[in-house]
């Protein structure tokens, strides 16, 4: 079983808050799914090179030219809160 | 002529020889959209007034004598994690309820450069983490089949449009099963092509290595078609591939004789419904019939693929989803005191169950404490995983087996049962793993609910994948459907 302690801190981590009740019943799908992956201790691995990525992949770096990006205001449009054209958040200073 | 009825090849070829038109053929969509719409929830978003104005552009094309689009006057669905200008991409999620996205996805640029029409958004699982369309903020879509159960996910909106005939053909996203499994659970051909194949600029990533944008159709012709507009490099994803592109349509009315089909027999002996078994089997003696070799094939880790998929797409998940932050767009949660609880309560509030659920266990996969045991391990057994399909594809051209091993299930049946849900995607998650290519097509019907074969290809090699469905659809007719011969 997975403890509750380290369940919070995880989720302190992803910053998603669970209350009690939630947890409750989270804990108990959590440690299913975790025992189910376990299975993975089976598999015996010494010496295998680890698959982050299927492709070859190299990063091309194109030509250094100035291309035209979104306009501020399409970047802006989808703001949750925005004022004088910039995203908006807490006040830092008073 | 009922235009819903034909294939998405008559719909564009009649509107060349101008029997019918653009106009024609949307507004047909839009009638039965209507009709069945209510009752089936396949789509977020229906763009009707985009849909005529699109459709008016290319009957004036066809007016003028101009060249028409591969696509022409095709009724299209995306998916709704596809990103489209000025409308609605919501993800199925509440996180992106109102966002419009300012910029064009790849594929979208594609199709409308086709000349086909997107008639709208399709339903699916929220941030496509499901296998049902029952975790959609936007309510669950129902299976056209039969309304009392799923049509599977994550792209169950995009199946169900297709076979209830409301579009003629769709895209999907396919990360471990999300284009074919509800390909199966519908009764329609779905493509999930190599990854690297298809631009991923303009998809919402889920797990991106693992994610690829993909195809639904009535019948493997219509869903070439659509796969042959949307292939090809783009500068704006460095993960797709710079090769010759082929012609798929092409490829498909090749002769099979001879071909070498493996059946990997772990795959068989895994935990399946006996009735979707034996219509496998079924299907894999018309290969035979048909003239192709079937030899029964060993992929030894093919029982740890659903564990290693789990914590590599979760892995991937946590770190792609803290980007919903409730700043720069989406929801942000009306009360908080501190940055902290911004975005706690914005992530709290807006994210359901699911997308919780794997973005904890994500982190937890590939925390301090964790990560050797989990994640890194996971990484390794991917690359056994990838060496069985290496060495099958030495000797094989393709791999059969049941695109799922369940028919589709009632509406709610494992919506509070996480392991049993993602046990719906054991026969497609290590292709994903291993990015290669694979197909699902109906092969049967137990009690009227339809069974999917999967014909899974070697990287790039779906020329081999579509003209072995395609001779496999020409030999059985299933039960009058149209399979656009």
């Amino acid at each position: 079983m997975v403890s509750i302690d380290y369940i919070r801190y995880i989720s302190e981590i992803c910053k998603i808050k669970f209350t009690d009740d939630e947890l409750e019943d989270f804990i108990q799908q959590f440690t299913g799914i975790i025992e189910y992956v376990d299975k993975l201790k089976e598999v015996n691995t010494e010496g295998v090179v680890p698959t982050y990525f299927v492709n070859s992949n190299t990063q091309p770096l194109r030509e250094d030219v100035i291309r035209d990006g979104l306009s501020k205001e399409d970047v802006i449009r989808n703001a949750p809160e925005e004022e004088y054209g910039y995203f908006k958040l807490l006040n830092v200073m008073d | 002529m009922d235009i819903v009825e034909l294939t998405a090849m008559e719909m564009k070829e009649n509107l060349e020889k101008k029997r019918i038109s653009a106009r024609d053929i949307v507004e047909a969509h839009i009638d039965r959209i209507e009709k069945v719409e209510e009752e089936l929830n396949a789509f977020i978003t229906i763009s009707k007034e985009e849909a005529l104005k699109s459709a008016d552009r290319i009957d004036q094309k066809v007016r003028n004598g101009e060249k028409l689009g591969p696509l022409a006057g095709i009724p299209i669905g995306i998916k709704d994690n596809i990103v489209t200008k000025d409308i609605r991409t919501t993800c199925g999620s509440k996180m992106l309820e109102n966002f419009v996205p300012p910029y064009e996805s790849t594929v979208v640029e594609k199709i409308r450069k086709g000349d086909g029409i997107i008639l709208g958004k399709t339903n699916m699982d929220e941030f496509a983490m499901g296998s049902s369309t029952e975790t959609s903020y936007f309510g669950p879509t129902k299976n056209p089949i039969d309304s009392q159960r799923v049509p599977g996910g994550s792209s169950g909106g995009s199946a169900a449009a297709v076979k209830a005939r409301e579009v003629a053909i769709a895209l999907g996203s396919d990360t471990g099963g999300s284009i074919r499994q509800p390909a199966s659970f519908c009764g329609v051909v779905g493509i999930k092509p190599t990854y690297g194949l298809v631009s991923r600029y303009g998809l919402v990533s889920l797990a991106n290595t693992l994610d690829q944008i993909g195809v639904l159709g009535r019948n493997v012709i219509d869903a070439t078609l659509m796969l042959k507009a949307i292939v090809g490099y783009d500068e704006k994803d460095s993960t797709s591939i710079d090769m010759e592109l082929i012609d798929y349509i092409e490829v498909l009315s090749e002769n099979i004789k001879g071909i070498k089909i493996g059946v990997p027999k772990e795959y068989m002996d895994l935990e399946m419904d006996k009735r979707v078994k034996e219509q496998v089997f079924k299907a894999i003696k018309t290969f035979e019939d048909i003239g192709a070799i079937v030899e029964d094939i060993s992929l030894p880790q093919m029982e740890y693929g659903l564990a290693t998929y789990y914590i590599v797409s979760t892995a991937e998940i946590s770190s792609n989803m803290a980007r919903f932050d409730g700043i720069r767009y989406g929801y942000r949660a009306e009360n908080y005191e501190t940055l902290d609880e911004l975005y706690m309560n914005t992530r709290s509030e807006a994210f359901g169950e699911e997308v919780k659920r794997r973005i904890m266990v994500g982190t937890y996969s590939l925390s301090r404490d964790y990560s050797e045991q989990y994640y890194k391990k996971a990484v390794k057994v991917r690359t056994l995983i990838k060496e069985d399909f290496d060495k099958a594809f030495e000797k094989y051209d393709v791999i059969l087996s049941p695109t799922s091993p369940n028919l589709p299930f009632k509406l709610g049946e494992k919506l509070d049962d996480p392991l049993a849900m993602y046990k719906t995607d054991l026969f497609t998650v290590p292709v994903n793993l291993a990015g290669i290519c694979s197909i699902s097509v109906p092969c049967g019907y137990v009690e009227g609910l339809p069974v999917g074969l999967q014909i899974i290809g070697n990287r790039f090699e779906e020329s081999k994948i579509l003209k072995v469905a395609r001779a496999f659809e020409k030999h059985v007719s299933l039960g009058g459907e149209n399979i656009g011969l």
